[in-house]
């Protein structure tokens, strides 16, 4: 029972990902090395987005009640705009990659800004998804499942759509960011922002 | 004593291997022979096509020559035209001048942690326009990362499926529920806790970190001491020894450690199996993993019983080493490879200079050799005959260092075709990297002790094997960056450990929560 919880709800959430990821960019080394480091910015993005709200939680002295829920929402906005950020500084270093790349070989085909656009979304998405999920889905596996305190029994499918969802988000926010950085239309980038924002508020509903 | 025995393999099977090099294929067998002085008129003739007046002496690369090197051996990414691959007969393991003016050097790695010979590959065809050059090696510079980072990430996924399923490996010493498992446990517990006296169990926070970090003073120092054993005892021609200390090293990885590895897991899943089937498999295991590393055999096999050996000797770390103290040895071995590569005094570079002046390959190693794709061709007599060819081993023209690097990879070889500009298109592009097994146990450690201290936690795990990648790719390209020597320990453990300690204490308590609250960021 819970084996198939876990393969179903592991599915669910990566299946997608992992299609994308064996159909379009394992066969090609560049690809997967953008893809990690695409992953490594996300990752990074993460660790500022920690260390604030692990700031701003010692300063409030860690008391319980309203305070944290206040906090915790304060770090997912600002954790929101970390990543959009880094997702900026990763345009630029790819932006000077390319360049590079271009200028060392002109006639080898390096990848176009729209294929390292969509490279980006997906290694973001998936370092999201797996740091968001992977902990959920190895308690999944284990004895026993979510219920018992009357919470929802569908907490793990729950969070696998939502996981699905939240990697998809990220190759259509990485497509649309880096198309608005190249044409110049900044307002590209604030609808990826504030889609972001409207998503992570979402589950504010739930706290 | 047996514990000695293993202690001894444990350190010298260590020692081997952290170097990270890049390998051609090895030469046709011609180049063999010409590598002998035996028909150095033809072989010449053969493999130094390119016209007269273009420059062959100078010393530059088109390609990219990359050398890491870790703390115990040098590592050695070299990326070049399989062109110049052709030109130059050499092979794998050999050191052979190459006519672009590079002695060629096999890096192996020692049995200690230390030293390992640094395998300089001349890179590059001189005469060649060198933006084409360039271009070859960019292109398959990506596929060399990515030809690392396989076998690095499935060393990492050994270990760490190991560490969160098998509890013997994160229980310490003196817990086990088996008596014949306390025996086995405590015998390389004994012979390690040699290298790590001070407990770690003290009450006190600052006395548990001097412990650590006496332990770790006394690793590093037994480290430098067998890097320098090893550099005397090349300087003055022990090959012999070497290579009978790493033939009983590796058995004793091979047998010895999986037997114990075998039974643990059998024990998690409660798997019965006599002793005559057990002892028949382990001893198949072994002796197809000797012959397959130290003679011929097929490449894949050899990689993966390199990689199977990586992980049993990580495992054999994270077990056994006190918490702090892993730590600790894991920060000062990168900043002892840093040190050891980069300064002009520094062992591992006085054994590469030994090597270089005597143009020979320096030791058998235990080195990880990913060769690509490779076409082969009866080197003399029939230049245009390809097809998948293993390289008759031939006694007579080995030396004793040669047959030191006869095992490590299998052979395989260009078409020793004069080369010209027009045909790279068609040709298969051989290029094969080479990572030393220390490398591999390293990373493997760092990740594995972060899968078994976190609390269950995949994230620090996930955390750090990104790092430990990124630092990897870093690494190589810093190397086309400088074009010089550099470790291949540090960069990818600070990432390692700075990663590893921030997730843990930061990012996972704020994923945790928003995980509970099932808030996605």
């Amino acid at each position: 029972m819970t084996a198939a919880v876990f393969f179903g709800c592991a599915f669910i959430a990566f299946g997608p990902a992992l299609a994308l990821y064996i159909f379009t960019i394992a066969t090609e080394p560049l690809r997967v090395i953008f893809l990690i480091i695409g992953a490594f910015f996300w990752l990074v993005s993460l660790l500022f987005s920690s260390l604030f709200w692990f700031v701003a939680r010692t300063i409030t002295a860690n008391k319980d009640g309203p305070i944290q829920k206040y906090l915790l929402i304060l770090g997912v906005l600002v954790s929101v705009l970390i990543q959009e950020l880094f997702r900026f500084v990763y345009y630029k270093l790819l932006k000077k990659a390319s360049e590079g790349l271009k200028s060392i070989n002109p006639d080898e085909t390096t990848p176009s800004m729209r294929l390292l656009a969509y490279v980006s979304g997906l290694g973001f998405g998936i370092m999201s998804g797996v740091f968001a999920f992977v902990n959920t889905l190895s308690d999944s596996l284990g004895p026993g499942t979510v219920g018992i305190h009357g919470d929802s029994p569908q907490f793990f499918l729950n969070s696998a759509f939502m996981t699905l969802v939240i990697i998809l988000l990220h190759v259509f926010w990485g497509i649309i960011f880096f198309d608005g950085c190249e044409k110049k239309k900044w307002s590209a980038l604030l609808i990826v922002l504030l889609t972001h924002l409207l998503v992570s508020a979402l589950g504010k509903s739930q706290i | 004593m047996l514990t000695f025995m293993a202690s001894d393999s444990e350190e010298e099977v260590c020692d081997e291997r952290t170097s990270l090099m890049s390998a051609e294929s090895p030469p046709p067998r011609c180049c063999q022979e010409a590598r002998q002085g035996l028909e150095d008129g033809e072989n010449a003739a053969q493999w130094m096509p390119w016209p007269p007046g273009t420059r062959a002496s100078g010393p530059q690369p088109a390609g990219w020559s990359f050398r890491l090197e870790s703390t115990t051996q040098t590592a050695h990414v070299h990326f070049h035209d399989t062109r110049a691959r052709r030109r130059r007969a050499h092979r794998g393991r050999s050191l052979w001048p190459s006519p672009c003016g590079f002695p060629q050097r096999s890096q192996d790695s020692e049995e200690d942690f230390e030293d390992d010979a640094d395998h300089y590959v001349c890179g590059g065809v001189p005469g060649q326009p060198s933006g084409l050059e360039e271009e070859l090696t960019l292109k398959y510079g990506a596929k060399h990362v990515i030809m690392l980072f396989v076998p690095v990430t499935l060393c990492m996924i050994v270990v760490v499926a190991t560490i969160k399923s098998v509890r013997f490996y994160t229980e310490k010493n003196g817990q086990l529920p088996y008596g014949a498992g306390r025996e086995q446990s405590l015998q390389p517990a004994i012979s390690l806790s040699i290298y790590t006296p001070f407990t770690e169990d003290t009450p006190s926070v600052g006395q548990r970190l001097l412990n650590s970090v006496l332990n770790t003073l006394i690793m590093i120092s037994v480290i430098v001491a067998m890097t320098i054993f090893l550099v005397v005892l090349y300087k003055y021609r022990c090959y012999k020894f070497i290579h009978g200390w790493l033939i009983m090293s590796s058995l004793m990885l091979l047998f010895l450690f999986t037997y114990i590895y075998l039974g643990e897991v059998l024990k998690t899943y409660n798997v019965a199996m006599d002793y005559p089937t057990l002892f028949l498999t382990v001893w198949n295991f072994g002796a197809v993993g000797m012959v397959c590393i130290h003679w011929k055999g097929p490449l894949v096999l050899q990689q993966a019983y390199l990689i199977m050996i990586s992980a049993l000797m990580a495992l054999v770390f994270i077990k056994y080493l006190p918490e702090w103290s892993a730590w600790v040895i894991l920060g000062a071995i990168s900043v002892y490879d840093l040190v050891a590569v980069l300064c002009p005094k520094g062992p591992l570079r006085m054994l590469v200079e030994t090597a270089q002046e005597r143009n020979e390959p320096i030791f058998p190693a235990l080195i990880y050799s990913s060769a690509m794709v490779w076409t082969v061709g009866m080197a003399k007599l029939d230049p245009s005959s390809q097809g998948a060819l293993q390289l008759p081993y031939d006694p007579e023209m080995e030396d004793s260092y040669d047959s030191f690097g006869e095992p490590s990879y299998p052979e395989v070889f260009e078409p020793p075709l004069p080369g010209y500009p027009g045909d790279e298109l068609e040709e298969e592009e051989e290029r094969g990297v080479k990572l030393g097994l220390g490398d591999f146990i390293f990373y493997s450690v760092l990740v594995g002790k972060a899968a078994a201290t976190g609390s269950g936690d995949w994230n620090t795990t996930l955390a750090c094997f990104v790092a430990i990648l990124i630092g990897l790719c870093l690494t190589l390209l810093l190397l086309a960056v400088f074009k010089k020597a550099l470790p291949a320990l540090p960069i990818s453990i600070t990432f390692g450990l700075i990663f590893y300690f921030s997730t843990d204490n930061l990012v996972r308590p704020f994923m945790d929560t928003l995980a509970s609250h099932q808030l996605y960021i």
